[in-house]
């Protein structure tokens, strides 16, 4: 893990008072824009809004045609949740803020009635009165008895935290989306079989009207019909006129574009003629096939087991009927894997939303790393999307049902990175166009892009919010396209701009006290049949615009600290401070002069990287096919660069040593942490989640910090034997007990790096003597002592390997093992440490062994430490380059170098293997004293 | 009581293998390597399987095939002519009395030979006349195509333990006690037919022979069972010098007596030798001699370099020695002159005297006679290499490239700098990032 929510709790300064003592910044996305009510002495984590609900939670709610909006469902389905949170009036109003102009019926000019496949919309809501803020994903239904056939359902997710809510926008909607588009498939399905089976009543009911009518013919000679007879006939008139309508309907939902389902969760702006074309289709079809073809056959022989019932001429009363359930308009298999993927989605956004942010920047950068990820890092995760796997299941299976082949893949949904992600979900706005353009002036600017970017989405930003909003009770704030209609030069007249997306972000949350209405739109995403003139046709009156005038007033008010031109200045500014501090960082020993000359070029690199460090992780956009694109990015480099920032910060808060004892931020973020996952009730009092995909591991994770916890404050020779493990000397624990070692083996097992891309190099339990062999497989070993003769076997193999390994005696608590005289460990494993909580123990040690091995990598990809520059030169200069780099460059010292040895060793190994064969396992040992240490 | 063995700490600076790489493959005991060129090198033992192997990467080349029973001789056969191709082939003599020619680009067998009455137990490749011998109960000269060229008769049931080139299309045969010495001489009718004949019989071994070795074109060395090293003249098969019990007790004072008790025939047989062109040195029971062939007398020695025989030991052009042994260690030994040379044994000699009491007459007149022998050199223990857990039987120097040794574990262990290693790798790296076109754009 990159970073600990421990990093979190660090507030950005936002004026640093003297630019000559700044101190190179944390970086971007980890700072937190201070909290707006610090100076009124409040917490943070006090309760902002009077939410009535405990926690986060999913409620779905229908617009019954009958009763009005409704509350169907709240996942967890627990009375409690909601507590005294009013859940019809909440429907209510997120059921009339639907903008779906979903139009079913007789289009004029069509003679049949037509289908329309809408696209889902998605709004945000905030209720300020209720302390309630929702995601609202509003979706229609086909139900052959309904109005229109159409039945609107919304499916929201409700929140305490506004901010939670607009900054997992992006991926809030595309989890509902993937739950919405489960839903509907399993609905399509259903009403097709509905419509078969009504198209059969029809044919049924024709039979018998037909017959009837023959009968009276018969039975009546004489030349006119009776009025009776021209009853039956226009009965008949409309049974098959209703006949050739439901066909019509039926074709419809068989023909449903599945190809615009690839896309749909990323393309919303959509052009229709998708759809028309989908529809021209469909027309074509009436026209070239027969309706009596053998499909149609095909499909009445697929339910035999329906028997058609005569169909009343007149149907019964639109009230007289009781309406489907959500479950009965959706297949039932369908409708579980819905629920069961709304319940991943609670889990996955369940609490805090720090953490939510935290861990997604951790994954993102984690991805970027992908020379260096495996080494201490659970990697599987990246790689395996579950709940997309059980949606292509469910996908495929109603590829099956309708008969459709047209849906090759899933759709993937983007890997959203959080920070900008609900605004970069705005992008495509034209305003953005206007922007490049009046950039594209100073195309001097290398760094224009990031910045620009940035700024953008503040614009964006204050557009969503600030475009539009009423007196009335609903406020609508913004919606996308709407916010698209705005001018620029009108949104930053009424909104000052600030280039750090922190601010813009604050912005809003001090703007949101100072409305009064009980309901406002944040945003929306667009829906298909959402076009601005629509919408102010059908809201007339309770929408006008109204800039932002009267933000003064608030709280507080963000000036903007720089204009475009001075973050230029700034930008290069930081610019050149990367470069310099290239120049002594990178990897030229200072008495090699003629290393300068490639210099400038490779200073390069760590700029760039910079670069991704300063701006929220966009890496889709910003990764160059260069260099980082390959390394995957190292943006912990900035950490060394600049200054060896996180040393400082750990040595002086992280290790809890004395001169800060019981202040040290250690503890402080302990506790925090306490507070913001135990008492918090800005967003969630619920503990803050693990990821749901490896939530096991979590909770492994969570008991081997607890578990080194304890033996870092046990053992005081935890140090070498820590370091033995870092510097890939394989450690045996030895013992009786088959409980104690494994607790042991489990709480080193962190310290473990990883060989390759499978499982940790840990062996928990082995009762036979050792090989050679094994010291290359396993870096970690559990070992029994018994005391037959075998186990005088497994003794004397170990006396006899010792000089590969180094043997922690659990029984006698013993020992022995090379000296360690670094100091990397020690802030690793410091038993003063004040830490309390296992899995901050284990952050704690995930993010010193990134720094580590950002320093291998740095130490393994510079070219010059390894080979000469010239051909001439001997190899002792490049040796001692090498060494200086270590000592110097990045501080090492004593066997600190030999653990970023081993740890370079294994990124060389990773990187030149060939990914056909596997590399053969080797085993690098030191012909080093070992030392007996006893408690 | 103190082990003789001499003994290094963990601390190893001038061992240079700190990297291994375990190649598996073979069912049983691995017996013998060899080299086929510069970076690829066979294996062969008692699962009768023969793999080769990339002894840079320690990828497996080719598994071949072929004999049903163990391996007992293998042999290296260059191509001697065709230049434009070179073509590696190897020659395998098994017990299962076949001896197979294999292809090493090709892992392919080339042919099968497998009219022998007996077990082929050495094989032997003439170079310069483009035929190869093999010698089990009789000695066969064969050709390139596998025509037999000719035969000796019947010589004994045990057969030709080893077999030597010698100049002048001679060769030496160990049968037994005897060394016998047969000419090749070209056949009067064929085109390149060749008769072989007997020429010399030498009977000067008490025991076996184990082991020959041939100095220079004027020299070669035999060693026995009982620990009779014998120098011969290579021309005229004269016997030049000889050391019957150098390592005997008597001569060497400072070995503990209960040694001496317990030595057996097994603890003095000569079991390898090896000389570069000053010294020939022996492996005897568990220790190391260097003799001078020179001075004619022994002038290094380690007595108990090992917990067991020492099964192969080989010279470096650095001075330096590698052992191996029944114990699984490998040893890598050096050479050095000892510097207080007068000054040196007159206290030991006191020491002797004094130390032991009653210093009889003869330990007086073997401590002087100790006093001319001292060797003016000894065998210092620069590092040893543990990682087999049963015998090694044989190794294989690469050179830069390291160590391959092999063991009747079924392992073979590459052994390598560490140091070289970790820079290649580094290199690679770099080759591949260009590769990969990820620096073009930056440097």
């Amino acid at each position: 893990m990159i970073s600990a929510p421990d990093v979190v709790a660090f507030t950005r300064e936002e004026e640093l008072e003297d630019e000559l003592y700044r101190e190179p910044p944390l970086p971007e996305e980890y700072s937190v824009p201070l909290f707006p009510f610090a100076s009124h002495g409040a917490n943070p984590w006090a309760k902002v809004a009077s939410s009535k609900f405990t926690r986060d939670f999913i409620l779905i709610s229908e617009f019954s045609e009958q009763v009005g909006p409704q509350p169907l469902l709240t996942i967890p389905d627990d009375a409690k949740v909601s507590g005294t949170f009013d859940l019809n009036y909440f429907s209510l109003r997120i059921m009339s803020v639907d903008y779906q102009a979903s139009f079913v019926g007789h289009p004029p000019g069509s003679a049949y009635p037509k289908l329309n496949f809408v696209e889902d919309s998605k709004v945000v809501l905030g209720d300020s009165k209720e302390g309630a803020f929702a995601y609202v994903h509003h979706l229609t239904l086909y139900d052959l008895e309904a109005r229109g056939f159409v039945r609107p359902f919304c499916m929201a997710y409700i929140s305490a935290d506004e901010h939670k809510i607009m900054q997992q926008f992006q991926e809030l909607s595309a989890e509902f989306s993937k739950a919405s588009e489960c839903l509907k498939t399993g609905n399509r399905k259903a009403f097709a079989n509905e419509l078969e089976k009504k198209l059969k009543d029809l044919d049924y009911t024709r039979t018998v009207l037909h017959n009837e009518t023959e009968i009276q013919k018969k039975a009546n000679d004489k030349g006119y019909y009776t009025t009776q007879a021209i009853e039956k006939a226009n009965e008949l008139a409309s049974v098959e006129k209703s006949i050739i309508e439901h066909q019509d309907l039926l074709k419809q939902i068989r023909s449903y574009p599945y190809r615009k389902l690839k896309g749909s969760d990323f393309h919303p702006y959509e052009p229709e003629c998708a759809l028309d074309q989908a529809n021209m289709g469909c027309d074509q079809d009436l026209t070239t096939s027969d309706p009596t073809e053998p499909g149609e056959t095909h499909l009445y022989a697929h339910v035999p087991s329906y028997t058609p019932k005569l169909i009343k001429a007149k149907s019964a009363k639109c009230f007289d009927k009781k309406l489907k359930t959500l479950e009965e308009l959706c297949d039932i298999y369908f409708f579980t894997q819905t629920l069961d993927q709304l319940h991943q989605i609670e889990r996955t956004f369940r609490g805090d939303v720090c953490y939510l942010l935290t861990d997604q920047i951790s994954r993102a950068l984690l991805k970027q790393q992908s020379v260096t990820n495996f080494l201490f890092e659970d990697v599987s995760f990246l790689d395996e999307k579950p709940p997309e796997k059980q949606y292509r299941g469910c996908q495929g299976l109603s590829q099956d049902a309708v008969g459709r082949k047209c849906l090759e893949e899933p759709p993937a949904p983007k890997v959203v990175i959080s920070l900008g992600s609900y605004k970069s979900s705005v992008e495509s706005v034209p305003i953005k166009m206007e922007q490049e353009m009046e950039d594209s002036q100073e195309p001097k600017m290398t760094e224009s892009v990031t910045f620009e970017h940035q700024e953008n989405l503040d614009y964006l930003d204050a557009d969503i919010k600030g475009s539009i909003s009423s007196g009335e009770s609903i406020e609508v704030l913004g919606t996308e396209k709407s916010a698209s209609g705005l001018t620029k030069s009108e949104s930053q007249a009424s909104l000052p701009v600030s280039p750090s997306p922190q601010a813009g972000r604050s912005k809003v949350g001090s703007r949101r006290t100072v409305s009064e209405d009980s309901i406002e739109v944040l945003s929306t995403c667009p829906s298909e049949s959402l076009i601005p003139e629509d919408f102010k046709a059908s809201y007339p009156s309770a929408i006008n615009e109204e800039p932002y005038l009267d933000d003064e007033e608030g709280g507080l008010r963000f000036t903007p600290k720089l204009n475009p031109d001075n973050a230029d200045e700034q930008e290069d500014i930081s610019k050149q401070e990367n470069l310099m501090q290239v120049d002594s960082a990178c990897c030229i020993g200072k008495e090699s002069p003629n290393f300068l000359e490639p210099l400038p070029d490779l200073g390069q690199k760590p700029c760039d990287e910079d670069g991704v460090v300063r701006i929220p992780p966009q890496p889709y956009r910003q990764v160059e096919p260069g260099l980082r694109g390959s390394f995957g990015g190292f943006p912990s480099h900035d950490g060394i660069s600049g200054g060896l920032l996180p040393y400082e910060l750990d040595s002086r808060y992280l290790s809890g040593s004395r001169e800060v004892s019981k202040s040290s931020l250690d503890e402080c973020s302990d506790s925090t942490s306490y507070i913001s996952s135990a008492a918090s009730t800005c967003s969630d009092r619920t503990p803050s989640p693990a990821l749901p995909a490896c939530q096991a591991s979590e909770r492994h994770k969570k008991k081997a910090g607890q578990n080194a916890l304890r033996f870092i404050r046990q053992y005081p020779f935890a140090h070498p034997a820590i370091y033995s493990l870092l510097s890939g000397r394989t450690l045996i624990v030895l013992g009786e007990e088959e409980a104690i070692v494994k607790k042991l083996v489990t709480a080193l097992s962190i310290f473990v790096p990883n060989c390759g891309l499978y499982a940790k190099p840990v062996k928990h339990w082995v009762t036979s003597p050792l090989h050679v062999m094994d010291f290359q497989k396993w870096k970690l070993i559990g070992l029994q002592r018994t005391v037959s003769p075998a186990g005088v076997n497994v003794l004397h193999a170990l006396s006899r390997y010792s000089r590969y390994v180094s043997i922690l005696d659990a029984d006698s608590k013993t020992l022995r093992c090379p000296l360690y005289k670094g100091t990397v460990v020690s802030r690793l494993a410091d038993h003063r440490t004040q830490i309390k909580r296992g899995s901050t123990y284990y952050m704690h040690v995930q993010s010193i062994l990134t720094q580590l091995c950002s320093k291998a990598f740095l130490f393994t990809f510079c070219h010059h430490l390894h080979l000469p520059i010239s051909e001439r030169e001997p190899e002792e200069s490049v040796v001692n380059r090498r060494m200086n780099f270590l000592k110097l460059q990045l501080g090492l010292a004593n066997e600190d170098i030999k653990i970023v040895q081993y740890l370079a060793e294994l990124l060389k190994l990773q990187y030149i293997q060939e990914p056909g064969q596997g590399a053969n396992p080797l085993l690098r040992f030191d012909y080093v004293p070992s030392f007996l240490y006893k408690i | 009581q103190k082990s003789s063995v001499q003994t290094i700490g963990e601390e190893q600076i001038q061992n240079p293998y700190t990297e291994l790489v375990v190649l598996k493959g073979h069912q049983d005991i691995v017996r013998f390597l060899v080299q086929i060129d510069d970076c690829r090198f066979a294996s062969a033992g008692d699962d009768g399987i023969i793999f080769l192997w990339n002894a840079q990467t320690g990828e497996r080349l080719f598994e071949l095939h072929g004999h049903t029973h163990k391996i007992t001789a293998i042999a290296p056969f260059y191509s001697s002519d065709d230049s434009e191709e070179k073509n590696h082939l190897i020659l395998t003599a098994s017990a299962d009395r076949t001896v197979i020619v294999w292809d090493c680009t090709s892992g392919r067998q080339v042919q099968k030979v497998s009219c022998f009455h007996s077990t082929v137990k050495c094989l032997t490749v003439l170079q310069r006349l483009d035929v190869w011998l093999s010698g089990g109960s009789d000695l066969c000269v064969w050709n390139r195509k596998l025509d037999l060229l000719c035969k000796t008769s019947h010589l004994t049931d045990a057969g030709i333990s080893a077999l030597l080139e010698l100049p002048k299309n001679c060769v030496a045969a160990a049968v037994g006690k005897e060394l016998i010495i047969f000419r090749l001489v070209a056949s009067n009718d064929g085109s390149e037919g060749w008769n072989v004949l007997e020429v010399k019989r030498l009977v000067d071994h008490q025991d076996n022979i184990l082991s020959l070795v041939s100095v220079n074109d004027l020299t070669f060395v035999t060693g026995s069972h009982v620990g009779e090293l014998i120098v011969w003249d290579a021309l005229d098969w004269t016997k030049q010098a000889s050391e019957c019990n150098f390592w005997d007790s008597s001569v060497h004072p400072d070995l503990q007596p209960e040694i001496k008790l317990s030595q057996s025939p097994n603890e003095t047989s000569v079991q390898h030798l090896t000389s570069d062109e000053e010294c020939v040195f022996a492996a005897v029971g568990k220790g190391i001699y260097v003799y001078n062939l020179q001075m004619k007398r022994v002038i290094a020695c380690q007595r108990t370099a090992h917990d067991s025989s020492v099964l192969h030991i080989e010279k470096l052009p650095n001075r330096q020695l590698i052992s191996c042994s029944e114990d699984g260690s490998v040893r890598i030994w050096e050479l050095r002159e000892k510097q207080q040379l007068p000054a040196e044994p007159v206290p030991t000699g006191f020491f002797n005297m004094w130390g032991f009491g009653r210093a009889n007459k003869q330990a007086n007149q073997a401590a002087k006679k100790m006093h001319e022998n001292t060797p003016a050199y000894f065998l210092e223990l620069v590092g040893d290499l543990i990682g087999h857990s049963s015998a090694v039987q044989m190794f294989l120097y690469f050179g830069d490239l390291g160590l391959a040794t092999c063991s009747a574990d079924h392992l073979i262990i590459l052994w390598k700098d560490g140091e070289r290693e970790s820079r290649l790798r580094s290199l690679t790296l770099f080759q591949k990032l260009a590769q990969n076109r990820d620096l073009q754009c930056k440097f």
